[in-house]
């Protein structure tokens, strides 16, 4: 028997597959889950339209809804409901941890070139903010590179959506 | 056709056709942070294009992939402005960047506040990506103000921004490279 539960939880098992240390629970791209009789509706926010890894994140959640007897309804929401304040905070931890720096919280506008220039953001090796802007644009396009200066390491900075 | 899809098609169409003009400079951009700044912009302005076209194919029965490349050259909406190719005439690249993400910014703000619910949602997420083209074209446009090549470049591209006439021959070239593949196993799928 399919529950809202046991979808949850094996949801929270799929690596995000650009960055397996956190699952997709932990990104919060699953918007909502919801069981009738073996139908399981999935509403699933993408992170940046063009993510190339959205295909496999919503064959994924298919695959493993299937693994648990239901028939998957996984549908892609295409608005403004996913922001990066949406990353659980066990999710920001691990994402530190692998040496990401976790995104600054949204606000109402988007950000500008001089938040982005300025100190506010933290080395996630070392804790300094003593960091600068390398490049607006990372390995994905979710993440921006700076250069902490204090134990001169570049890190991934992920921006705020 | 629908008054969403006269909406949408030229945006979309600017946006698959820039995002291909910006990917022409992967690889060989004048640097590396470079390389991978137009790299990840090609790659946002084609996922734009793709989410804009799902919301008009739902509408005219078609899917994102058939508008993007089944249609005839006459059928595409965008402007001339983004069908040049600027390779490798870096002045000229910027000064495009420049303009459109200043164009582009209105026109989805414009978007934001549309009666139409799903056209505004996508909209307002669109426009948080983009406030990171922004910033990289504001960057660039405080580096090159002074420079003539990129002042002259900006004279000759801004009344070309929203030049919707007749098609170039540059995108003549494009259509045939970005539609061959479909059209030479047509049904096929990937």
């Amino acid at each position: 028997m399919v529950t809202v539960e046991r979808v949850w939880e094996a949801l929270a098992e799929i690596p995000d597959p650009e960055i397996p240390t956190i699952s997709l629970v932990d990104l919060g791209v699953v918007r909502d889950v919801a069981v009738e009789d073996d139908r399981v509706r999935v509403e699933f926010t993408p992170t940046f339209l063009g993510c190339p890894a959205l295909e496999v994140m919503r064959d994924q959640m298919a695959e493993s809804i299937r693994a648990l007897g239901g028939e998957p309804d996984v549908q892609v929401i295409l608005d403004d409901s996913w922001s990066t304040d949406r990353i659980t905070p066990e999710g920001r931890e691990k994402l530190r941890r692998s040496g990401f720096a976790p995104p600054a919280p949204r606000e109402a506008a988007p950000p500008q070139l001089v938040q982005l220039q300025s100190a506010a953001f933290k080395c996630p090796y070392c804790g300094s903010k003593d960091t600068s802007l390398e490049n607006i644009f990372g390995p994905t396009p979710c993440r921006s590179i700076r250069y902490c200066a204090s134990c001169r390491q570049p890190f991934e900075q992920f921006k705020t959506i | 056709m629908s008054e969403r899809a006269q909406l949408l098609l030229p945006i979309a169409d600017d946006e698959l056709v820039l995002g291909w003009r910006n990917s022409e400079w992967t690889g060989i951009a004048p640097f590396l942070e470079e390389d991978v700044a137009f790299s990840s912009i090609a790659q946002n302005e084609i996922g734009h294009a793709r989410a804009l076209y799902q919301l008009v194919a739902e509408e005219l029965g078609t899917t994102a992939d058939e508008l993007a490349f089944d249609r005839k050259l006459e059928e595409y909406r965008c402007s001339a402005f983004v069908e040049l190719r600027f390779v490798p005439d870096w002045a000229k690249t910027i000064a495009r960047h420049y303009l459109y993400e200043q164009a582009d910014e209105k026109r989805i703000r414009a978007l934001m506040d549309s009666d139409d619910a799903e056209v505004a949602g996508l909209a307002a997420k669109i426009d948080r990506e983009e406030a990171y083209h922004r910033m990289h074209s504001q960057m660039w446009f405080d580096r090159l103000k002074d420079e003539p090549r990129f002042v002259e470049a900006v004279e000759e591209l801004q009344p070309l921004v929203n030049d919707r006439g007749e098609h170039t021959p540059e995108f003549a070239e494009l259509w045939d490279e970005m539609t061959i593949v479909r059209r030479s196993v047509t049904g096929a799928t990937w």
